[in-house]
């Protein structure tokens, strides 16, 4: 964690607080609903590279989480209760206690087993969220935006912006702490070479349980803003590839960085939005197979950008060194 | 006679049908250092492995100052005083090398449920720290990460890091796997200056080093222990000399 670092993360949000007045002046509101799109999405990210990046815990099902907190709210809705101060916490205490369940279950498998068995329970969860008629089961439901007491008002586009901005801001910087924490180096030390951390003492199973727990909630959380963000729920945002795509939007953007992954989860976005138009534009029709050059894309980043996006630019802010990347051996 | 530090009695580990330790009996006595030798694959390692908790045993009891912690689990046994370091160094490659004993001090400085401060500010854990790699002779490389330090001074930390700790009992496998004869040198020194203040189980293929710092030698072979007693026992043993001392050409037998 480096100066580099720091300085990458205060331009990235510096970029991202412009946005809406740039959007204004431009007359281009599109963008600033696309950009709180790419900072929920990031939310979402930084919390899977605190486990994923760090604690080495390949967790394959972590949309479960954006689902929970998304169905948390989009529930309430349906009920009625369009309370923010309530929503809130039930998305996070939900999110949490899932977490903790699942976490503590996988958690006492490692390696290819411990991918098999997140991805198996979220697809449970997915499986779940269908078969709930009540809530719309596969078609979803749609879900009125949080009120916040007249404090600030989700339905215009520049408070709920800057609501997410400001949650992003806060979840990278209590990261941030955390990471550097003692709690942070049990969980970086046990990635390495989690034998030695035992045998110097560290019951190293809670530690990740409680790291697997507070990426769970805060991902919950990126899934409560989704679910304003859509005005609607469903069983989609917990299936599998969004899982996969958040997973890609952190080794996009460089694994155990924390803004990586907001980078990540930047340019993954943009890609997926823009790619097909500028290929439609290449040849007409060419836009549905856009996939066929984001595959090549990210296998061309996991396999020569080690590091990802951040290591390629904490090596162009100078002063190189261990390029940025915190990658062992 | 005071309580053994550690006291192994009837102790199996089968490998599928490889018997990697074969009821053994043994006593560690408190404060001594105690050598364990054998040619390879004799069973040495697995033993540590049982005795700090990583593998359980298929058979037997393992007794620490007269507890039975055959049950117990590494970090529960390193709570007790049991510190193990690595044949294959086992250190944190990307912290300083004053990380990696800061963590190990923070291992017995309570939970780590400190989610704020940053632990690299935190003198309770850098100040102790520092004085053992003081100690050790590191102070000077303390700012270095650790994969930058050379092959024998990552032994040192790995010692350093038990001794973090704060164990009444060491079990070191192979500390000079890899040494030059400078080195090793200053590891028997090292470890001399350990005695008296720690029981130590000492693993290792270094004979000089051996004869120089062991109190007692047990000469393991296929699992087994074939002899155990003083290094002048040891060294006037027809069957060590026959089953392991004398087959290695290579390794002299020194004189007191
Ligand atoms: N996890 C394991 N699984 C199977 N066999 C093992 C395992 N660990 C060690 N062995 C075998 O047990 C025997 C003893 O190994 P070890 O304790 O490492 O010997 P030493 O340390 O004395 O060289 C060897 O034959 C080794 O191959
Ligand atoms: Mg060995």
């Amino acid at each position: 964690m480096d100066r580099r670092q720091i300085w990458l993360s205060l331009a990235t949000l510096a970029l991202f607080a412009v946005v809406p007045p740039l959007t204004v002046i431009f007359d281009q509101p599109f963008y600033m609903d696309m950009v709180a799109r790419i900072m929920v999405f990031a939310i979402a990210a930084v919390s899977l590279d605190l486990i994923l990046g760090h604690g080495g815990m390949v967790s394959f099902g972590h949309a479960v989480y954006m689902g929970i907190g998304a169905y948390a709210v989009g529930i309430l809705s349906y009920y009625g209760i369009d309370n923010g101060f309530l929503q809130i916490p039930l998305a996070l205490a939900a999110s949490a206690l899932i977490g903790l369940i699942f976490g503590a279950m996988s958690l006492r498998t490692s390696g290819v087993y411990f991918i098999m068995i997140t991805l198996a329970f979220a697809q449970m969860l997915y499986f779940l969220a269908i078969s709930l008629e009540e809530f719309g089961g596969d078609d979803g439901m749609s879900s009125m935006r949080s009120e916040f007491a007249g404090l600030i008002d989700l339905n215009d586009a520049m408070h709920f912006y800057y609501l997410v901005f400001a949650v992003l801001a806060g979840v990278l910087f209590c990261l941030h702490r955390l990471v550097l924490s003692r709690f942070g180096m049990v969980i970086r030390a046990s990635r390495t070479n989690e034998r030695r951390m035992q045998a110097m003492g560290f019951p190293t199973y809670r530690y990740k349980l409680a790291a697997f727990t507070i990426a769970g909630t805060i991902c919950g959380l990126a899934g409560a803003l989704f679910a304003n963000l859509n005005e609607f729920v469903s069983p989609d945002v917990m299936h599998w590839t969004h899982s996969g795509e958040i997973m890609i939007m952190v080794i996009m953007g460089g694994m155990g960085t924390l803004i990586g992954p907001v980078l990540g989860a930047t340019a993954f976005l943009l890609l997926e939005e823009y790619l097909p138009q500028w290929m439609e534009m290449a040849m007409t029709d060419a836009g549905e197979h856009w996939a066929i050059i984001m595959g090549p894309i990210l296998i061309a980043i996991v396999l020569f950008g080690r590091g990802g996006i951040h290591a390629l630019l904490a090596a162009s802010l100078g002063r190189n060194g261990n390029n940025g990347s915190k990658r062992d051996d | 006679m005071t309580e053994p530090a550690l006291k192994i009695e009837g102790l199996v580990k089968n490998f599928g049908s490889l018997v990697a330790t074969d009821d053994l009996h043994l006593d560690i006595e408190a404060g001594e250092i105690h050598a364990v030798i054998g040619p390879n694959g004799a069973g040495k390692t697995t033993l540590i492995a049982q005795l700090s908790g990583e593998l359980r045993p298929d058979q037997g009891r393992i007794q620490f100052a007269g507890r039975d912690i055959t049950g117990l689990s590494m970090p529960a046994r390193s709570a007790l005083g049991l510190a193990r370091s690595f044949q294959i160094t086992s250190i944190f490659p990307d912290f300083s090398t004053l990380d990696n004993v800061a963590l190990a001090v923070q291992a017995h400085a309570g939970h780590s449920f400190r989610f704020w401060q940053p632990a690299g500010k935190d003198q309770s854990l850098r100040r102790p720290a520092l004085d053992i790699l003081e100690n050790i002779g590191l102070a000077a490389r303390a700012a270095e990460p650790a994969a930058n330090l050379s092959h024998g001074e990552q032994r040192q930390l790995e010692i350093a890091m038990a001794l973090a700790t704060e164990p009444s009992v060491l079990l070191l496998d192979e500390p000079m796997a890899g040494m030059g004869r400078d080195e090793s040198g200053r590891m028997v020194e090292l470890l001399r200056g350990l005695k008296g203040g720690h029981t130590i189980v000492l693993i290792e293929h270094d004979m000089d080093a051996v004869f120089a710092l062991a109190d007692r030698i047990t000469v393991l072979v296929y699992g087994r222990a074939i002899a155990t007693g003083t290094p002048e026992d040891i060294r006037a043993n027809d069957e060590v000399r026959a089953a392991y001392l004398g087959t290695e050409a290579a390794i002299e037998v020194p004189h007191a």
